[in-house]
């Protein structure tokens, strides 16, 4: 029975674990406390849901059990006070674990995600690297492989990137009217440089290049999902 | 938070510019500055005499010493700055982005280290 439930959480993991970090993102206000959230959330649901069962909204549940894992954890580093300070502002859209089985009531911040990544103020190596990462859930190793790059390398584009994000304020936002048809450029931009990268090695490369290829043709998908837009298509 | 644009452009442009459009660029300033200063973003600002005007220094083991000109010599010098006010990194792009020599140079917004936070 428990092994049911490990090949769910497995198959939540791949189709939703995205999202879930996306409105981690926004609720915690930091990339790298958002991970660590969304770790121990999946760490939860291994833990309790053999025995508690499913909850009737997954995402939601490991949304709030993130919030609550990463709360402890800033918790437990600075004073209680600061901890309220951060995180005690009511956000009337974080869902409780009660909420009801409508998907569509945790909203979809995979779209601020997308943006932020491929924000013109990182470098275009800086947001293919963290959109690969971040957005399309590539480990640092599996983006190094794909770029012929070395890992620490990219590790150490990706931790730039988000210390550029916090220490400049970029924010974790979808782009106003005025702007969405520039910043939506530089995301189509990523998205061809990174089919480029997959197309260009398809000739007896390593193995993961035409994966590549395939990452840009899901975060195209992505972004017309989420964004509806003549140019996308 | 409050981030610091500094305005880099080529001294020369000036020098060679008819009093006609350099009151043009004057101008153009004063609407801006009254602007940002409307808006609630300006702290403050200066515009900086050329660079021949410069002097660098260092102290190293005790003993001051100066040289003539800027920090370093550039294609494009430092000319002034704003200090702003700005909600996040692409407010403070917005701002910046009206600034006059924008047009012709280059402008770098720099967050500004705030020491006072929790």
């Amino acid at each position: 029975m428990s092994e049911l439930v490990a090949d769910r959480i497995d198959e939540i993991y791949r189709s939703d674990s995205r999202q879930v970090l996306a409105t981690l993102i926004r609720l915690l206000g930091d990339f790298d406390l958002a991970e660590e959230a969304l770790h121990d959330a999946f760490m939860a649901a291994l833990e309790r849901w053999p025995n508690d069962g499913m909850p009737r909204n997954p995402r939601a549940w490991l949304v709030s059990t993130g919030r609550f894992k990463a709360i402890d954890r800033v918790r437990r580093r600075v004073s209680f006070d600061a901890a309220v300070s951060r995180f005690g502002e009511a956000d009337d859209t974080v869902v409780s674990p009660l909420a009801d089985d409508d998907d569509d009531s945790v909203p979809d911040d995979r779209l601020r995600l997308l943006f932020t990544c491929c924000h013109p103020a990182l470098s275009p190596d800086a947001q293919i690297a963290l959109t690969l990462r971040e957005v399309c859930g590539l480990t640092t190793e599996e983006v190094a492989r794909a770029f012929l790059t070395p890992p620490p390398t990219i590790a150490q584009r990706i931790v730039r990137a988000k210390a550029k994000i916090r220490d400049a304020r970029i924010p974790y936002e979808v782009p106003s009217r005025g702007d969405l048809s520039a910043r939506l450029d530089s995301v189509l931009h990523v998205t061809y440089l990174v089919f480029n990268e997959g197309y260009l090695a398809s000739s007896g490369s390593a193995l993961t290049r035409p994966d590549l290829s395939c990452e840009a043709v899901r975060l195209a998908r992505l972004t017309l999902e989420l964004l509806p837009d003549p140019e996308v298509m | 938070m409050r981030y610091l644009c500094l305005i880099y452009e080529n001294e020369k442009n000036y020098a060679t510019m008819p009093k006609g459009e350099s009151d043009n660029v004057m101008a153009e300033y004063g609407a801006f500055t009254q602007g940002i200063k409307e808006s609630g973003h300006y702290v403050g600002g200066n515009a900086l005499q050329p660079t021949p005007s410069a002097t660098t220094l260092r102290v190293r083991n005790g003993k001051v010493s100066t040289t003539d000109g800027p920090f370093a010599e550039t294609k494009e010098q430092l000319g002034g700055y704003y200090l702003i006010n700005a909600k996040d990194l692409n407010d403070a792009i917005q701002v910046a982005s009206k600034i006059p020599s924008a047009k012709f140079g280059s402008i770098e917004v720099r967050p500004i280290m705030e020491f006072n936070q929790a």
